[in-house]
């Protein structure tokens, strides 16, 4: 193999640049996202009135789709109106339903969505709590 | 390997109906809607067939403009910009004579002519826009509003070309960084950069039972109603006045009246 050295420092530098994410995280565990939900909104309600509009479960796996559906019923179809399956009523909005309880953004949503590098677009128009700000 | 037609038509009968079972259980396994959740409007909700427009032109002084726009534009978060062809607009002020160019009176009083009038989005029967809209960001509801879907507006600007009434506006700049000050009222979303944005009527003001901001706040010089009920307020303003319309003759047909008082 003509100039071989060459070639095989090359690869050497090469896969050794390549793999650098690799030997850089090993070892290192990125702590598993913890979503905060003790906003003073939330612990303002009675211990029993503390959950979400559906089960914790549904809202961890099918939260988006959910928000997907509401932004199509109340934008194109006019319902503004979530009957819950326990039967209670909630306003479909993001900013004004969601948001009042789980107004820490920062610990809430972007704890997971930087986990998993998911980065919706929800907040290039929709105003996001305050609070987060200061 | 040898197959003959019989094996052959057997195993792709059997592979289709397998397949075919394979897409409606993977179909099922992705169905996440609660079952007992459902929706419907808030019941206290304005419905109307054709929501319109009745603007008392003999009621609009300077200072009425001034607080409907104002009132509009704070309530919607919509930018004020320096620079005129990046402006956004849902209400604003025009001189009579350039909202009315069809109105070719040459001896038309002064004070009328250079006076200035309310204009927004005519929320049109026949809207050119939704006809020219690519992706239904842009579509009529049952009300008759020509509503915005901002989620689904990809900017393309051919409902700005269709729009005989220049009732549209492009964001070219994000609207948050053109004014700092934007986010006036927390419970309406702003728009982001590369959608058109324009007068929604109020839509959200309406599923809560309350009439539009502008026509609240401008002490009876706009009167907001059902074009379609014959006993609403505006059909009676209508039956006696004297009104004119924007542009009748290009067969929109605009939902927003002016009246002369």
């Amino acid at each position: 193999m003509y100039d071989g050295w060459k070639i095989i420092l090359g690869v050497i530098i090469f896969i050794g640049l390549m793999a650098f994410p690799i030997y850089y995280g090993f070892g290192k565990a990125t702590p598993p996202p913890d979503p905060k939900v003790d906003t003073p909104e939330i612990m303002k309600l009675p211990e029993s009135e503390r959950k979400c509009i559906e089960p914790k479960d549904f809202m961890k796996t099918a939260h988006m789709k959910m928000l997907d559906d509401w932004r199509d019923w109340v934008v194109r179809d006019g319902m503004t109106v979530f009957i819950a399956s326990d039967g209670k009523q909630y306003t479909m909005s993001l900013q004004n339903t969601c948001m009042n309880c789980h107004s820490n953004k920062k610990e809430f949503c972007d704890e997971c969505h930087n986990y998993t590098a998911v980065s919706p677009y929800c907040w290039d128009c929709h105003i996001e709590p305050k609070e987060n700000e200061l | 390997m040898s197959m003959d037609r019989r094996t052959f038509l057997k195993i792709a009968g059997i592979s289709t109906v397998l397949g075919v079972g394979g897409i409606s259980a993977g179909a099922g396994l992705s169905k996440n809607v609660v079952e007992a959740s459902s929706i419907t409007r808030n019941s206290e909700a304005l419905i109307g067939k054709r929501w319109g427009m009745v603007v008392d032109l003999s009621k609009f002084d300077d200072e009425t403009m001034k607080r409907v726009v104002e009132a509009c534009h704070r309530e919607h978060n919509v930018p004020s910009v320096d620079y005129e062809k990046h402006e956004i607009k849902w209400l604003w002020p025009e001189k009579f004579e350039h909202a009315f160019p069809e109105q070719e009176d040459e001896y038309l009083a002064e004070d009328i002519k250079h006076s200035y009038v309310p204009l927004l989005c005519n929320h049109c029967d026949n809207p050119p826009c939704v006809r020219v809209c690519p992706t239904q960001a842009t579509f009529k509801r049952e009300d008759g509003i020509v509503m915005m879907d901002m989620h689904r507006c990809i900017g393309c600007r051919f409902c700005m070309a269709a729009c005989p009434f220049g009732a549209r506006s492009f964001n070219y700049k994000d609207p948050r960084k053109l004014d700092p000050k934007l986010e006036k009222n927390p419970e309406f979303p702003t728009r982001m950069r590369g959608v058109v944005e324009k007068c929604t009527l109020c839509y959200e003001r309406l599923a809560k039972g309350l009439e539009p901001t502008c026509v609240k706040e401008s002490n009876g010089a706009l009167i907001f109603g059902d074009l379609d009920d014959p006993n609403s307020e505006v059909r009676k303003i209508l039956d006696e006045h004297y009104s004119i319309r924007r542009k009748p003759e290009l067969g929109t047909k605009p939902s927003v009246y002016y009246i002369f008082g």
